[in-house]
This record gives structure tokens, sequence and C-alpha cells, in this order.
């Protein structure tokens, strides 16, 4: 029996060292992955993905925390996936969002993995998905996907969950700043966290009104709740709970396989693109072709031009079989 | 072809109170390109298994001052064991007399690292360690 198969029988029983197991793999970008999560395919979608996003130290993690104590209170299993950034510059990672949800790590209904960000710069890491695949496989009904804090354009999250949840709090600028960074459309639910600090009121309406005079609506007729909540001090949780519950009514209605069909499709053509990459710069010679062309003088868009120009007569000299060789 | 990072998982088991010793060495295994996940003060032997076995770490460093490794460290690596994680590479430091250091080393730890070790030195140490691991598991897949 192959390692592969070994981890698929004991992930689908249960065995909270296989997913985390199949979760390395599909870091590490192991083809064990590949073969694992093929075999556990038709267990993939069962559980409720809501991603957690958000600037830096608005209290994502600590919110994640009382989200998991509100899901097991209603006997609901959990998988957190949290994202930290990986250094530019060594590779490394400090992965610390694991320690707000410290009292969580005995509970046996509740898995927690932390992920480095690896050079993506999406707020989440190329893996991600792959790896909350794997819980779902596994059976964990709540998945939650905290991202690395958020500056202003990264959203990839967005292609990873059923809802999405924006946490901002007061003293990281004010509805302005919210408004230009465009993290107002992609929330599902807006929640205004830290509501014990003054400011918290202001930032709400400020968000309220933003979303008030928004002309087009982001989500197909949803409107975005915003919702406040001292996540330090476990207040306000169940008014969170609610809008998130209350988006994944909307979505259930009717909606959720069109949202899930084209989160599937975005994953396909990631990886695609990541494999037609992979394939062509290193096997197929790209890149000594293209440092080639570049010592000849060529500039970098005449050095593209070329080599989807070779693609192409590759691709032609394929499909006409072996009549148009040379 | 994989791309595979050297996880740590940095414990503070038992009640000891001084956790900056645990996060210079959190922050140094970092800058040396590793993952750390760090779990906090005042973990239980189990707690930080349980957290290991979860995030599939490849090291566990344990880091105490109070004095109570003897009674705590042979318990974290039982349930590491417990939980099909006793092939990590487990590694203490803290204020550990010579002979105590000598007899985790016999008995499930890699190395255990006494006061005013340089940083840098561990971090060397576990990537030398971990690089002749790696290149072992690819020998035998
Ligand atoms: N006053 C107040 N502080 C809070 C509240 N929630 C979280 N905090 C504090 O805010 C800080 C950051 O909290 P985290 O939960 O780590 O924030 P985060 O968004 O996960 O941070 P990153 O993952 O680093 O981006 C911590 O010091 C928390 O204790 C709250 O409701 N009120
Ligand atoms: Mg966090």
């Amino acid at each position: 029996m192959s390692a592969a198969q070994g981890v698929l029988d004991r992930l689908v029983t249960g065995d909270r060292t296989a997913l985390a197991r199949a979760i390395t793999w599909a870091e590490s970008a192991d083809p064990r992955f590949r073969a694992v999560l093929t075999g556990a395919n038709e267990r993939v979608g069962r559980g409720w993905r809501v991603g957690i996003t958000g600037p830096p130290g608005a209290g994502k993690s600590t919110l994640t925390n009382e989200l998991i104590s509100a899901h097991r209170a209603a006997e609901r299993s959990v998988g957190v996936l949290a994202v930290d950034p990986s250094s530019p510059f060594t590779g490394g990672a400090l992965l610390g969002d694991r320690i707000r949800m410290d009292g969580r790590t005995s509970d046996e209904g509740v898995f927690i993995r932390s992920m480095a960000s690896r050079g993506s710069h999406g707020g989440i890491a190329r893996a991600t998905v792959d790896a909350v695949d794997a819980m779902d496989a596994f059976g964990l009904e709540e998945l939650l996907i905290e991202t690395v804090g958020v500056g202003q354009a990264e959203y990839d999250v967005v292609g990873a969950a059923d809802t999405v949840l924006v946490v901002l709090c007061p003293g990281a600028g004010d509805g302005v700043q919210a408004l230009k960074s465009g993290i107002l459309e992609v929330a599902d639910v807006l929640c205004v966290n830290k509501a014990d600090l003054s400011g918290a009121e202001r930032l709400a309406a400020d968000l309220e009104e933003a979303v008030s005079l928004r002309d087009v609506e982001p989500h197909g007729g949803w409107v975005t709740p915003v919702v406040s909540c001292s996540a330090g001090t476990s207040e306000g949780i169940e008014d969170v709970l609610a809008a998130l519950s209350l988006h994944r009514t909307w979505l259930e209605d009717g909606r959720l396989e069109a949202h899930r069909e084209a989160r599937r499709l975005a994953q396909v053509h990631r990886a695609l693109a990541e494999a037609v990459d992979r394939e062509l710069w290193e096997a197929f010679g790209w890149r000594e072709r293209a440092v080639r062309l570049l010592a000849d003088g060529a500039a970098h868009y005449d050095v593209v031009a070329d080599l989807i120009e070779e693609l192409r007569v590759q691709t032609r000299t394929a499909a006409g079989g072996g009549a148009s060789e040379r | 072809m994989t791309e595979r990072r050297i996880r740590v998982l940095i414990g503070k088991p038992g009640l000891d109170g001084h956790d900056r010793g645990a996060k210079t060495v959190a922050s140094v295994l970092r800058d040396h390109g590793m993952e750390v996940v760090y779990t906090g003060l005042h973990q239980t032997p189990a707690m930080i298994a349980e957290a290991a076995a979860q995030e599939d770490v490849d090291v566990v460093g344990l880091s105490l001052l109070s004095g109570a490794h003897m009674a705590l460290f042979p318990r974290v690596r039982d349930e590491l064991t417990a939980r099909g994680k006793g092939d990590v590479l487990l590694v203490g430091g803290g204020i550990i007399p010579h002979d105590d250091m000598d007899s985790l080393e016999g008995d499930g730890f890699a190395k255990l690292f006494g006061p005013g070790t340089p940083t840098t030195d561990i971090a060397t140490w576990i990537q030398e360690e971990m690089e002749k691991r790696f290149e072992r598991e690819g020998e035998e897949a």
C-alpha cells in the first residue's frame, strides 16, 4: 500500500495525524497530496467555509477563537486554517495566530493549523484552499480561514470561502480608508471589533453609511450587514454569528451551487497556471531560452512574444500530427 | 519535486512565566528561514504534543526556566509518542544542569542547549540535522 493510500484511509476514518500529514503534502507541493484529494474528492463540499480577513491586529484570531467556542457549544466540529506572512527575505515565518486559540488545543472537535503565506500576496497561501479541502474531507463542519493581516488589496480569500467576514477596529483608519481599499466590496459581513474602545461606534456608522451609499451591490442583492463586537471580552459574538448565518441561509437559497462552481473553476485556473508555468518554464526549457534572448539584447515583451509564438508553433505541430514535422 | 520547509514548534510547558528566551529563539529560527509556531505560556505537555501533531512540525523545542524540566520534558516526549509523533526532532533549552542534559539526551531528546548557547548555533544545529533527515526521507521515497 502506498503512503498516499495509507494517509487517505486514515484521513477518512478520522485520524488527525493523517489530516496533518495531508496538509503538509499540500503545502510542500508533494504529488502525494493529489492522490489523497482525488480519493477523498466526493467528501469535499460538506463543510461551510468562512474567510476571516481584515487589517493586522484587528482581532481576527481573537474573534476566531470566539467563533470556535460558539460552534462547539452547538456541538459542531471546527477546522481552522490560520495564515501568517512569510518573510520575503528569509522565507521564514512566525506563526502566532494559534496563541489566541490556546484553550482549544485539547478539544477533539477542533483542528487548528497554522500556515505561512510562502510568497503568495493575496492574503492566503497557495495551499490554503487545498488544506481546507482536506479538513472538509476529514469531516470538519465549520471551516474558518484566517488570512494574514491585509492592507488595501489582498483578497484571495474571496475565492476560498462561502462567506467573507471582514474584521475592522477603531484606530486603524476611518471609513474613508475602508471605502478606498475595496474591503467593503469583498465583505459579506462587516464586523467592527473592539467595540469597547472609543471610535467603534463612529466606525460602525461610517461603514453603515458606505454600504447604504453603494450604487451597485457587489453580491447580487445581498446587503452587507454591519455588526459590532468585542472579541476580547466575548461580547456581541451572537450578533456576528447571526449575520454569518443569515448569509449562509441566503446563499443556500438557490445560490450556493453557482458560488461554489465559480470557486472550483478558479481553483482549476490557478492550479493550471502553476502547472503550465512549471512545465514550460523549467521542463520545456523556456527559462534558458529567455536567458539567451535577454543576453541578445531583447526587451522583455519581445522575449514573451517569442516564447508565446514558439508555443503556438509547437501546439500546431502537435495538433497536425507528424505531418508537419520538419 | 517538493518545496519542503523546516517547521518548528516552540513550547513552554509548565508554570514558568518568562518567555523572552523562547521568543528570541523563535525569531532567530524564523530568520534562518524556518516556519515557527509559537504556542505561548503555560502549556501542558498534552497541549504541546497535540499542537505539534496538528501542525505536523518536524522539530519541537521546549524552553523551561523553572527547574521542572526533569518532570515535564519526558512527559512531552510521551505525549508526542502517544500521538504518533515520536519521530520529531526533540530539543530543549533553559537552565538545565549538565547531568540532566546527559540524561535527557539519552532519553528521546536529540539535543539540550544550555544557558548561554548562542541562538545562531541552535539554528545552525537544527538546520544541519534536518537536512540529514530530509535527505534520508528522499532516499526512502
Ligand atoms: N480592546 C480590545 N482588544 C482586543 C479585542 N479583540 C482583540 N483585541 C486585542 O487586539 C490584539 C490583536 O488581536 P489578534 O486577535 O491577534 O488580531 P489579528 O487580527 O488576528 O492579528 P494578526 O493575525 O496579527 O493580523 C490583541 O492584543 C488582542 O488582545 C477587543 O474586543 N477589544
Ligand atoms: Mg491573527
